[in-house]
């Protein structure tokens, strides 16, 4: 989930060196389209295809309209003016949804557990949304070092000037690699529907931590993300099941109790920290 | 006799597959005018890089006035009097001229954290750097927005910024580059004026000014220095001539 | 070396902001001592932003963090029975920039939209923190028991001895920053903020500087936390949430980044036309966040930039 958050956002940043914060935007109206078309459709599937397509679109919208002109600005205008865009989705899904959270029912198919070993259950839709995580780091992977366009965006990234003088398109490039970092939000969005509460402003509070793992994995590597996403997942996950039971082992309880939630929610933090501290660009940095 | 201002043994730096530098050695002693040429692509502007400590060698080290300097940092080494310009001019471009020059004065009279007296009032940096632009012909253009000068007064301001910090070794990655006849040989003779009152280590494509100007002459070639002497001795050495002067013809 | 035009400007913008008391006196609308309060408490924290970011070219996109933490540092103080203006109020400069030095000696060793991320997730940890102490109020907060003593000498439950406190305090980090900016310190950020390479060639190690600037903008800010604190008497991680940090940061977008007078005249237009949109519409950020998209596109150099004056922006 996290990685397909970060994975579509560090190719919008290390490619196209633009800093979106209404990436999580994109996440949220993955969220609320799918939800939406699932009680329209009754289908999961073609929830999942109407929503990814829907989002896709959304994201080729807005760069086309806002947000072409800030690939020369410098960081701080990209900063600003996608906060803007936040304000405006979160007030748009506000209006269109209303402010409370809404659920989304699990799928039927993937509704039971899987028995990884006897007595060790986990659910299928957890499990699925792993395998789909994993099937679009390896998608990709061979997309963008194989293929053609991936090839093409790689030298984007390295000389833009130098791409477009060779008779590419940039500008359509960069549409289309940004409706694709997009839809990944999207894609996220939609399966965490089923997980957690889909409400405005949702998008923030991943995106927040989509920053933390694309900083630590180094900005604009996809291997990056992948190995920052799992990271993040597991100190995250670790600290709030551990961290009380192990701190309530030192000092008492109560204070264990007190702080235990405190610093699990701040140990990604700690642990960027710690990262930057040593290597400021990043475990995998994407270039030089 | 006294060790050289730069002595600089086995210097090297690669990026990636590609060596920019590789086992550099030379000495340059004080008061020396010292021309690196060079094709394109030689590591000249490494070499450079190398010096001013902008960039950290692979290998190898540098002492300057005695000091190892390897380890040292570019602004550590700037206070200890080493000075440069950049191939692509590099300036404050939202302060006045006059302001530039007063900023490398302060960067070397104490710290600078003073957070009360207003900086332009204050003579004892003000004077020095009037007097500075004044000494290479920019007095007139103190108060003009650095952004607004023409190519060859930024080239000349940087000068004089380098001057400012009063530094012993003068480093510059191609102080002509892209002036015209009339701007180029006023640098020259700027540069000139200023042979044997500092040490100078020179990044030239301009022939003319190289050998205006040098003392002696090394020649880069992918990275490794091939020859180093006067400029007759440059002249006549038949590797140079093959590995580069060719391309150029005409000495 | 002020442009004469802006000297104008900014006696008129004080006298006018001196008036307010009486003129909402008169007209009995009691209300807008309390708006304008706020405006100036935030024209406050976006001044200590733009030092950071207008001065010293520093994306800081966590500023709300020690907003928060002045803030906290007077309630907390408060909740165990500490009034003393004094010590609240130092507590809350000292806690924030204690918290500014570690945040800055982490993140200003990295640049760019790396920088941007990290002073953004230092904020959310913080965030994140305020929640989780719940013997604070968790995430409902917790309202400040009294608004804070200073021994008879000024008395902050009436509202124009609190607004004229913090118009006197406003116009003294206007000086402040005016002399520091000018001062040798300013210009070195200011430089390294233009051409830090440059900087460096010349003798000048960029970092401890803008650590020192980073300080100082987060300890200003703090104080604008503790008079927050005080103008709401209550507090909340809200103090401390990112959008606040964006907002903060499109005031001084907004007024002109790298003047000293942009950052009040943002802070008051936004917080001004957030009150009127959101007495047209409970959805009035749909309205606000495509301006602020337009702004940054077509009025980068802010409302303040409008005036003519120095290039070289002074302040």
């Amino acid at each position: 989930m996290l990685f397909l958050m970060a994975a579509g956002l560090t190719l919008v940043f290390g490619i196209m060196n633009l800093v979106n914060l209404a990436h999580g935007s994109f996440y949220m109206v993955g969220a609320y389209l799918a939800t939406t078309f699932f009680s329209w459709t009754g289908s999961f599937v073609a929830a999942v295809v109407l929503s990814l397509l829907t989002t896709l679109a959304v994201g080729v919208l807005v760069e086309l309209i806002a947000l072409r002109t800030l690939y020369e600005r410098d960081h701080l205008d990209q900063v600003l003016a996608t906060f803007g865009l936040i304000l405006f989705f979160n007030e748009l899904i506000a209006i269109l949804w209303g402010r409370a959270a809404i659920y989304t029912a699990t799928p039927a198919a993937f509704a039971g557990y899987i028995e990884l070993a006897p007595r060790l259950r986990y659910p299928t839709y957890r499990a699925a949304v792993i395998l789909v995580g994993l099937a679009v780091a390896a998608l990709l992977y061979v997309v963008v070092t194989r293929t053609r366009l991936g090839m093409l965006i790689r030298a984007g990234a390295s000389n833009r000037t130098m791409v477009a003088a060779l008779g590419v398109n940039i500008r359509l490039l960069y549409t289309v690699v940004f409706g694709f970092g997009a839809a990944l939000a999207g894609l996220a969005g939609l399966m965490a529907g089923p997980i957690y509460a889909v409400q405005p402003g949702m998008g923030e509070q991943i995106l927040i931590q989509v920053f933390v793992v694309i900083v630590i994995g180094g900005i604009g590597s996809i291997r990056g993300a992948l190995v920052g996403a799992i990271l993040v997942g597991m100190v995250d996950t670790l600290g709030r099941a551990f961290l009380r039971p192990l701190l309530s082992t030192m000092v008492s309880p109560n204070a264990a109790d007190a702080a235990g939630p405190a610093l699990a929610s701040i140990l990604i933090y700690v642990l960027m920290a710690a990262v930057l501290f040593f290597r400021p660009q990043g475990l995998f940095p994407a270039r030089g | 006799m006294a060790e050289p201002l730069i002595v600089i043994r086995g210097l090297s730096k690669s990026f990636g597959g590609l060596r920019a530098t590789d086992r550099v050695d030379l000495d340059v002693p004080e008061g020396e005018t010292h021309a690196v040429i060079g094709p394109n692509g030689a590591g000249k502007t490494t070499l450079i890089g190398q010096l001013a400590g902008d960039l950290r060698p692979d290998a190898g080290m540098t002492r300057f006035a005695g000091q190892d300097v390897t380890a040292l940092d570019a602004p550590t080494r700037s206070r200890l009097g080493l000075a440069r310009s950049f191939q692509i001019t590099s300036i404050f471009r939202d302060f006045t001229a006059v302001d530039n020059v007063a900023l490398a004065v302060q960067a070397h009279s104490g710290h600078s954290f003073r957070f009360w007296r207003p900086a332009r009032a204050e003579r004892a940096l003000r004077d020095p750097a009037l007097a500075v632009l004044d000494s290479v012909g920019l007095g007139d253009r103190a108060d003009v927005l650095a952004a607004n000068l023409a190519h060859g007064e930024q080239r000349q301001l940087e000068i004089a910024m380098a001057l400012a910090t009063r530094p012993r070794l003068l480093l510059l990655d191609e102080p002509v580059a892209g002036m015209g006849l009339e701007e180029s040989q006023r640098m020259v003779r700027l540069l000139g004026g200023l042979k044997g009152r500092v040490t100078i280590v020179l990044v030239e494509h301009d022939m003319d000014a190289v050998f205006t100007l040098a003392d002696r002459i090394s020649v880069m070639v992918y990275g490794r220095i091939i020859a180093t002497g006067t400029p007759e001795e440059v002249r006549g050495n038949a590797e140079v001539r093959r590995a580069y002067l060719g391309e150029e013809a005409t000495l | 070396m002020l442009h004469r035009s802006r000297t104008i400007v900014m006696a008129v913008g004080v006298l006018a902001l001196a008036l307010v008391p009486p003129a909402a006196a008169a007209l009995n609308q009691p209300f807008y001592v309390d708006l304008f309060r706020r405006m100036m408490i935030f024209a406050l924290a976006a001044l200590s932003l733009d030092l950071v970011l207008g001065y010293g070219g520093m994306v800081s996109f966590g500023h709300a963090a020690y907003l928060g933490i002045g803030a906290y540092a007077v309630g907390i103080l408060a909740f165990y029975g500490v009034d003393n203006g004094f010590l609240q109020w130092s507590a809350a400069i000292a806690a924030s920039a204690v918290a500014a030095l570690v945040i800055g000696a982490i993140s200003i060793r990295t640049s760019g939209v790396s920088f941007i991320m990290i002073t953004l997730a230092f904020a959310q940890m913080l965030y994140y923190l305020g929640i989780s102490l719940e013997t604070y109020g968790g995430d409902n907060g917790m309202p400040l028991r009294t608004r804070s003593q200073f021994a008879g000498l000024i008395d902050l439950r009436n509202p124009y001895a609190f607004y004229y406190l913090v118009l006197a305090l406003l116009v003294l980090f206007l000086v402040l920053g005016h002399r520091l900016v000018n001062a040798r310190f300013g210009m070195v950020i200011r430089a390294a903020k233009s051409n830090e390479p440059r900087a460096r060639a010349i003798g000048f190690s960029p970092f401890r500087y803008k650590l020192v600037a980073f300080v100082l903008a987060g300890g200003a800010c703090g104080l604008a936390g503790a008079l927050l604190a005080n103008q709401t008497e209550y507090l909340t991680p809200e103090f401390m949430h990112w959008t606040r940090s964006g907002e903060i940061m499109f005031m001084v977008i907004l007024g002109g980044m790298g003047t000293l007078f942009g950052p009040v005249v943002g802070a008051i237009v936004l917080l001004g036309l957030e009150d009127v949109l959101s007495a047209l519409t409970e959805h009035w950020q749909i309205i606000l966040g495509p301006f602020l998209v337009l702004v940054v596109l077509f009025a980068k150099r802010g409302l303040f930039g409008l005036l003519p004056g120095e290039v070289l922006r002074d302040g």
